[in-house]
């Protein structure tokens, strides 16, 4: 775990306020001038903030037509498109990174994606809400029901997250796809990154959402 | 350079008895830029047969800029024509996209300069079937080559090069007009910055096919078709081409949009009339689609262009894989279809998409929703023209073109 400032020097601050801290974490990850596709780019604020940040050469697929067409609307290029069906046409290391933001525990089959991630891109950022967190665990604990927060707002029966996962658990997938983790980040529900020297099992409980960079030991080959 | 910043409004009414064909195409021809290329510049066919010389009709509008980087080429569908932002010389009626072209529309003309050319084996002034072969003085009826979408294409690459343009800044078609596009690019992507196939697909399906073989039949099976030389005879299938165009209008539009326009409506009667006049709205609707467009357009250039887009399979021109024919590209891509689109259905526009994908092309994909049908890519789409105003503004930036 990396204990960089929030704040990157290529961020503006009015940009940085407005920006998802998540959003914010990934654009600190991202070598400028690189090409980017994010899967799952809903508004598209993402990718807008890497184009204006870091003059990425930026991709998108959203699964709301909606979405997709207020995209392209603001000039981005971004399709209509699925993680779990459409990753599979892209050729390998096709881009420097593949995101995933927040989308991961809407897929029908996580580790399919990942993997699909990890070929696709040089590297691969996923970022995801961590169930993990002291606040679900405890919600779990005292109500016995399914937590409901800021980052799960449906019931159980609406939510599209159908494979929610702690941090721990993120990272046992990473290794069984091959995975080299080369930084994770957790931060806390007011958006402070955790310092590094907490163990992962602190981070685990005080962390509300994380973002890792990966990339897979299969393509080290290219740098 | 000819760019025609004067709108011409010279609309004809139709006369009450048909003009014979020659004149109406001349009419029709008069009002266009042409441009001929000689013998010695033929076009060699994908037929293997080559045809020259020959002409291209087209019509621009705005102004080509110092660096010749803001031309728009529009590629016309099935029957269209160059008009597609002035007034039809032969029904007066107004362009055929002016929805989407023309001065502060998505495709600003006073931004862009915009070309439109009728396509190789048209009947609005370029070289087809109805013009006279110079070998022969006599109209080539039917020993007009077979022509492909993508022949069309090298005659509209002929006339750009004569522009004296290195690359468009955008092509861009619905339906037929949408397989040149992606033929251009194919072919000639280089020349191509952006490119915006609408409402179409990379192979003419099975169904397609045979929507296309009933007109082509309609036509043959009328006496004045006479094998294809009815301009001997001084007449014209005027009656099965007017059954293609009713059974092809109906492929344009959707269940929905036929049900919600006509429904069950019977046109100036109270009651069945018990014969076959056109006793219901749709009925009356689809006979005057038919009427009117014969009058405007050559039964044979009907024959050869369908054949044109039956032939069109952009994989089986490239090894069997769609991918192939997009390799390397730098072309930026807008992919639009429309939910109600059942001639070219969305999921022909994601297999174009995929294509894309598999060679990391940069593309946008939009599938807009209507009720519409095919024709919705004509008709007023708020939510199309922001895609299209949205795609084109961001890629004048990249381009170094003023906003």
């Amino acid at each position: 775990m990396t204990t960089q400032s929030l704040q990157s020097p290529g961020l503006r601050s009015g940009q940085a306020q407005a920006a998802r801290v998540d959003h914010l974490l990934i654009a600190e990850m991202v070598t400028p001038g690189s090409r980017v596709l994010d899967v799952g780019c809903g508004d598209g604020a993402l990718l807008q903030l890497l184009t204006e940040t870091k003059a990425i050469d930026g991709r998108g697929v959203e699964l709301s037509r909606e979405r997709v067409n207020a995209c392209v609307t603001q000039g981005l290029s971004v399709i209509q498109g699925d993680a779990d069906a459409d990753l599979d046409a892209y050729p390998d290391q096709a881009f420097d990174y593949a995101i995933l933001s927040l989308t991961i525990q809407a897929t029908q089959r996580p580790k399919t994606v990942l993997k699909n991630l990890l070929r696709i891109g040089k590297r691969a950022i996923v970022s995801f809400p961590n169930f993990g967190h002291w606040k679900i665990r405890w919600d779990l604990t005292v109500t016995g029901r399914m937590p409901r927060s800021r980052n799960l707002p449906e019931p159980w029966y609406m939510s599209p997250d159908a494979h929610l996962c702690s941090i721990v658990d993120f990272e046992d997938l990473c290794s069984k796809v091959d995975a080299e983790v080369e930084d994770a980040v957790a931060f806390n529900s007011g958006g402070r990154r955790l310092p590094i020297r907490h163990p992962v099992s602190l981070q685990n409980l005080l962390g509300e959402k994380a973002v890792f960079l990966m990339r897979s030991r299969g393509w080290n080959k290219d740098g | 350079m000819a760019a025609d910043n004067t709108p011409r409004s010279k609309a004809h009414s139709r006369t009450p008895q048909d003009p014979p064909l020659g004149e109406v195409m001349a009419r029709a021809a008069s009002e266009s830029d042409m441009v001929s290329f000689d013998a010695d510049q033929s076009l060699l066919l994908d037929c293997d047969r080559t045809l020259g010389p020959f002409t291209t009709s087209y019509k621009t509008y705005g102004t080509l800029n110092a660096d010749r980087s803001n031309a728009v080429l529009i590629c016309h569908a099935l029957t269209g024509d160059q008009y597609v932002a002035s007034p039809h010389p032969i029904t007066g009626k107004p362009g055929w996209w002016e929805t989407l072209v023309g001065p502060d529309k998505p495709i600003d003309t006073n931004r862009f300069f915009v070309i439109c050319a009728n396509i190789l084996g048209g009947c609005m002034g370029s070289t087809g079937p109805a013009e006279i072969n110079q070998a022969t003085g006599q109209p080539y009826g039917l020993s007009f080559p077979v022509i492909t979408i993508g022949d069309m294409v090298e005659a509209q690459l002929r006339l750009i090069d004569h522009l004296g343009i290195d690359q468009l800044f955008a092509v861009v078609g619905g339906s037929m007009g949408g397989m040149q596009v992606l033929e251009w690019v194919a072919r000639h992507g280089e020349r191509v910055f952006s490119a915006i196939p609408i409402a179409t697909a990379a192979l003419h399906s099975s169904q397609n096919i045979a929507f296309h073989e009933v007109g082509r039949q309609a036509v043959m099976a009328d006496p004045n078709w006479h094998g294809g030389n009815y301009y001997a005879h001084d007449t014209k299938p005027t009656n099965g081409l007017a059954v293609a165009r009713m059974a092809a209008h109906i492929t344009y539009l959707s269940e929905d949009a036929l049900q919600t326009k006509f429904g069950r409506n019977l046109q100036n009667r109270n009651a069945h009339s018990f014969s076959f006049d056109a006793d219901f709205q749709v009925e009356s609707y689809l006979r005057h689609q038919g009427s009117t467009f014969v009058d405007r357009f050559d039964a044979n250039s009907y024959l050869y262009i369908t054949r044109a887009m039956d032939y069109f399979d952009l994989a089986a021109e490239h090894g069997g894989v769609l991918a192939n024919a997009f390799t390397d590209t730098e072309t930026r891509f807008c992919v639009v279809s429309f939910t109600s689109d059942w001639l070219y259905p969305t999921r022909e526009s994601r297999q174009i998409v995929q294509a894309l994908n598999a060679v990391a092309a940069n593309v946008s994909f939009v599938e807009i929703e209507s009720d519409k049908g095919h024709d919705a890519f004509l008709l007023d789409e708020p939510e199309f023209f922001n895609t299209i105003t949205g795609f084109i503004s961001a890629n004048a930036k990249r381009r170094g073109l003023p906003i």
